[in-house]
């Protein structure tokens, strides 16, 4: 029998601790283990020999480090092929009678994934790639993932598995005390992330003893539909007279992992501190529990990072408000490529209450697929919230999809031949719950029968793929009311008879109701109430609605969904609060100024955008900025020159301006500027191989409050890539920044090249380690020791060039 | 050599002047006791405190410091570590939502980010002033007393020093602290250090 037909079918046993015996044999610390492969066969072979004699089912072959970060290709190539004939022998030679296989192993490459670390979710599929090739070169039986604690590295390596073969992979993550990953993950975001994308046996190892993964197992065996394995160390490691000793002893540890057994844990081992007496034991005792096997759950779940959200409790609320659909200011955002104006929207949604988040950016003449992955990557970097992937681009979907951190939304599919063929692989390949519209080649159908008739076409062809009705949420179409006053009838009806006969969930953008009405809110709130009444899982709204939030929040709390009605009570609450900002008498324009004024002098960022809107009302933009932002943003930054304030009480001020230059944005038909510099732009860098941004971050604050055009190229950037913008730009003023003295020969590089190729454009630097001596040496036009300095330089290139 | 020692802290009382002290911030007033307030409020549950700890011997081989782990020829470190046996080395981090906090900051709020990142250095700190004090206790009742901390990247003793400090500690595993190309660490409110212990 093969391991998959084995793994369904009867407890399977793994290895224990290899480490410890290395160690034993006179491994050092920081040596790397896999060469031992080489330099100690006979060693490494009596370790594997030893657990196949003691009842092991699967041993893992030596090659948890073994990766092409560490070793060179034929090094990689060489330890791999002996740790795989190591195992080899050892299955040979040892004559227990158990069914016995070989694991390539994988464990994590030590390095974090970008944003946070340094290194490319592509480069560590690639060199997970590697290893998985040279283990399918070398026959291994299957792919055993272990010890990952980290969600993005877990993915990245099981793709890699998926991607170069076509072998049984097993992964296991290690949790900490707090029951998550170090990087934040539950075991239910893992195990939906995992089965979405096909993993064979999912579980946990190392870092704790069987005690501890007693609760994360049954967390696992609850949520999973495939086996679980449990693989813990041996207790928790104290030290003992200079020696780590594990506190959990053989027989303990046996009878701590049968209770596993007995509740479902279908392929058991050991991980630090535990050799073959403990996995001998283990069989004994483990190898009468009756085998159960690992019911399919049925359960419809999309995943972020760090939790799991599951349809079919609470109804879900997925935020529209990243999409360009009829937004100038969004689009104005897209076509800037400002990607915080996105992840500012993510986040007042969040704020909001949604449960997920629609990812849309398509806009005419952007490349919607790499503003997609930017958009996503950039997200689930700040926001933990599980994200849809909204694009009809199936390129965009696809670049998405990969680089997303969990099991996605996506958004969409529909009962046309040609969208299934393009889309369904993709759910597959990478797992996601996909939105299918009932709609096909005929288009939307007029009756209820015939979109649920779409709907079961849909579940047919998504079998087809192996795609199960549980990761398929079904959007039976809000069309206008206005246009056909039966059509919200003909929806709730599919709606319901989608979700109660064919058991699926739904989801709707219930706001599309409404167009062409007055008083759309209302229309759109007792619409989403009709279809929470019948069936509805997932609405697409506005978060920032209140009619919307007010449906749903009563909804919940008069159906029995909201414990203790908490959060109907604190919705109210807020209510009240906004309330009473609204109730303020109106005021003179004059009064409006100085208090906008005083506003943003204080930094309360509210009520200065509060204010300006107010004055908007009656005075125009331009004016509000030279008039009144401008003069304020002097006397805080005076204050700052003078040490009387602060740095953060200068960037609230700051802020405070911002969101009263947002209000004047929104309000005119353009974008408005502080006096013509929206020609004049700044273009802005932290240096090559440097990550701190924090100072140029706040320059560029600072700047676009005084009306400039600011493009920020972030950090780490290559000094081409600066000089490619200042030319494309014609901007007239770079700013560099570096914190490191190891990156300030960056600076000088981009510097001399800038000078070279764009005489025109001066260049100010700031950073920790500058001097003004040294930014001179450097061929510095200026050196700033502050945001405000880099302003007033602004200012003098402005007007010089005016 | 010892084994590595791993501990984790539910609480590290604050240090709110030294928190104030890394904005540049003398006299607080009372809208920067608000703004450090909600901050600290906002960081609460990002904050998860890790420290390990190892001890290793200490050999000086001419100019050449032998730490037991790694070599230098740091004259700072070598006179800080002047008459010590052996050395405590260590790594603490309040972990990775920290990080993901500053930088949803720097979006929202630059004041906040700006306070979150003095709070993250304080906090770190803190950490290590906690596990410093027990050592300094612990080695003093075997009859030992501790120099100051020294980290990598003081004097003259390199960055690079770093490669074999997360190794040494099994920062990776333990702590979730990884080393960047640029000897960075991440999480960024990390802190490694080298305590001499002498009689």
């Amino acid at each position: 029998m093969g391991i998959t037909e084995l793994l369904n079918s009867k407890i399977l046993f793994l290895d224990g601790g290899l480490g410890t015996y290395l160690q034993k044999e006179g491994l050092k610390p920081g040596e790397n283990t896999e060469s031992w492969n080489l330099t100690h066969p006979q060693v490494v072979k009596s370790v594997h020999k030893k657990y196949y004699d003691a009842g092991s089912n699967i041993v893992c072959a030596n090659t948890f480090g073994a990766n092409s970060l560490k070793y060179a290709p034929d090094e990689l190539e060489k330890i791999i092929k002996a740790a795989v004939e190591n195992a080899v022998a050892a299955k040979n030679a040892s004559t227990a009678p158990q069914e016995k296989f070989i694991a390539l192993d994988i464990g994590s490459l030590g390095k974090l994934l970008k944003p946070f670390g340094d290194l490319e979710f592509e480069k560590a599929v690639s060199v997970y790639a590697e290893t998985v090739k040279l283990g399918v070169k070398y026959n291994v039986d299957l792919i055993m993932i272990e010890t990952m604690n980290d969600s993005y590295e877990t993915k990245a390596a099981l793709l890699a598995a998926k991607e170069n073969s076509s072998l049984p992979v097993f992964v296991t993550n290690a949790y900490g005390e707090d029951e998550k990953l170090i990087t934040g993950a539950t075991p239910e975001a893992m195990v939906a992330m995992l089965e979405g994308m096909g993993a064979d046996a999912v579980g946990a190892n190392c870092s704790l003893g069987p005690k501890q993964l007693q609760n994360i197992a049954k967390r696992m065996l609850k949520c999973a539909s495939v086996p679980v394995i449990m693989k813990p160390n041996a207790g928790m490691p104290k030290s003992i007279g200079g020696k780590t000793v594990f506190d959990v002893n053989a027989e303990e540890f046996s009878l701590e992992m049968k209770k596993m057994a007995e509740a479902g844990v279908t392929v058991l081992g050991g991980c630090c501190g535990t050799d073959d007496s403990y996995i001998k034991l283990l069989v004994d005792t483990v190898k009468d529990v009756e085998f159960i096997k690992q019911s399919e759950k049925h359960l419809t779940v999309v995943s972020s990072y760090t939790h799991a959200v599951y349809f079919g409790n609470k109804p879900v609320i997925i935020g529209e408000r990243i999409n360009p659909t009829g937004k100038k200011r969004f689009r104005q955002a897209l076509s800037e490529n400002d990607i915080g104006y996105i992840l500012r929207e993510g986040l007042s949604e969040q704020e909001n209450g949604a449960h997920i988040l629609d990812v849309n950016v398509g806009i005419p003449g952007i490349d919607e697929s790499a503003m997609l992955k930017s958009a996503v990557f950039e997200l689930q970097g700040v926001l933990d919230l599980p994200l849809q992937i909204d694009t009809s681009d199936i390129t965009a979907m696809e670049g998405a999809l990969r680089l997303y951190n969990g099991k996605a939304m996506i958004n969409s599919v529909n009962g046309k031949e040609e969208s299934m063929k393009a889309v369904f692989p993709l759910v597959k390949k990478y797992g996601g719950v996909v939105t299918a519209l009932t709609l096909d080649e005929n288009g939307i159908p007029e009756t209820a029968e015939e979109r649920v008739r779409i709907a079961e076409k849909i579940l047919r062809t998504a079998n087809e793929y192996g795609i199960d009705k549980k990761d398929i949420v079904f959007d039976t179409l809000a069309m206008t009311v206005s246009a056909d006053p039966l059509a919200a009838r003909v929806t709730i009806k599919a709606l319901s008879e989608i979700r109660r006969r064919l058991n699926c969930h739904t989801s709707l953008g219930v706001s599309n109701v409404s167009f062409g009405l007055p008083e759309r809110g209302a229309l759109n709130a007792s619409f989403f109430l009709l279809a929470l009444e019948n069936g509805l899982s997932a609405a697409i709204l506005n978060p920032g609605s209140r009619e919307m939030i007010s449906a749903y929040k009563t909804y919940c709390a008069l159906c029995g969904l909201d414990e203790g009605f908490a959060d109907y009570i604190s919705f109210c609450a807020e209510n009240e609060a906004d309330k009473k900002i609204v109730a303020e008498p109106l005021q003179k324009d004059e009064d409006i100024s100085l208090q906008l004024k005083s506003a943003i002098i204080k930094g309360l960022k509210d009520n200065s955008g509060e204010l300006c809107r107010k004055l908007l009302l009656q005075r125009d933009g331009l004016e509000i900025v030279q008039t009144v932002v401008i003069p304020a943003l002097d006397e805080v930054g005076k204050g700052f020159e003078e040490k009387r304030i602060y740095l953060p009480q200068l960037l609230m001020s700051a802020e405070a301006a911002k969101s009263a230059f947002e209000k004047i944005k929104a309000a005119a038909e353009k974008k408005e500027s502080a006096g013509g510099k929206d020609s004049f732009p700044v273009v802005l860098a932290t240096v090559k191989g440097d990550v701190h941004d924090i100072g140029k971050n706040i320059v560029h604050l600072l700047l676009e409050n005084y009306g400039y055009n600011v493009i920020d190229l972030g950090k780490d950037v290559d000094k081409q890539t600066v000089v490619d913008s200042v030319l494309k730009s014609g901007a007239k003023l770079a700013g560099l920044s570096a914190l490191m003295t190891t990156t300030v020969p960056a600076m000088e590089d981009t510097i001399e090249v800038l000078h070279k190729q764009a005489p025109d454009c001066r260049v100010v630097v700031g950073g920790a380690v500058l001097t003004k001596e040294y930014a001179e040496s450097i061929g510095a036009d200026k050196y700033s020791k502050d945001a405000m300095e880099t302003v007033r330089y602004a200012e003098t290139i402005f007007k010089e060039n005016e | 050599m010892s084994e590595i020692v791993f501990k984790t802290y539910d609480k590290i009382a604050l240090n709110e002047r030294e928190a104030f002290r890394y904005m540049s911030c003398k006299f607080p007033d009372e809208q920067m006791k608000r703004l450090f307030e909600e901050c600290l409020s906002e960081c609460e549950g990002a904050l998860s405190y890790k420290a390990c700890w190892r001890e290793f011997s200490l050999l000086f081989c001419g100019d050449e410091i032998n730490l037991g782990f790694a070599r230098t020829k740091s004259r700072a470190l070598f006179t800080n570590l002047k008459g010590c046996g052996k050395i405590v080395l260590f790594a603490a981090t309040v972990g990775h939502e920290m990080d993901r906090l500053i930088k949803k900051q720097t979006l929202l709020s630059p004041a906040k980010s700006v306070c979150l990142q003095a709070i993250g250095s304080e906090r770190v700190e803190s950490l290590c002033d906690t596990l410093n004090a027990e050592l300094k206790e612990q080695y003093k009742k075997q009859g030992f007393l501790l120099k100051p901390r020294f980290s990598p990247g003081y004097g003259d003793l390199p960055l690079s020093i770093q490669r074999e400090i997360m190794p040494a500690l099994d920062c990776a595993k333990l702590l979730g602290i990884s080393l960047g190309e640029n000897l960075m660490m991440s999480p960024s409110k990390s802190v490694t250090a080298i305590i001499g212990v002498y009689k």
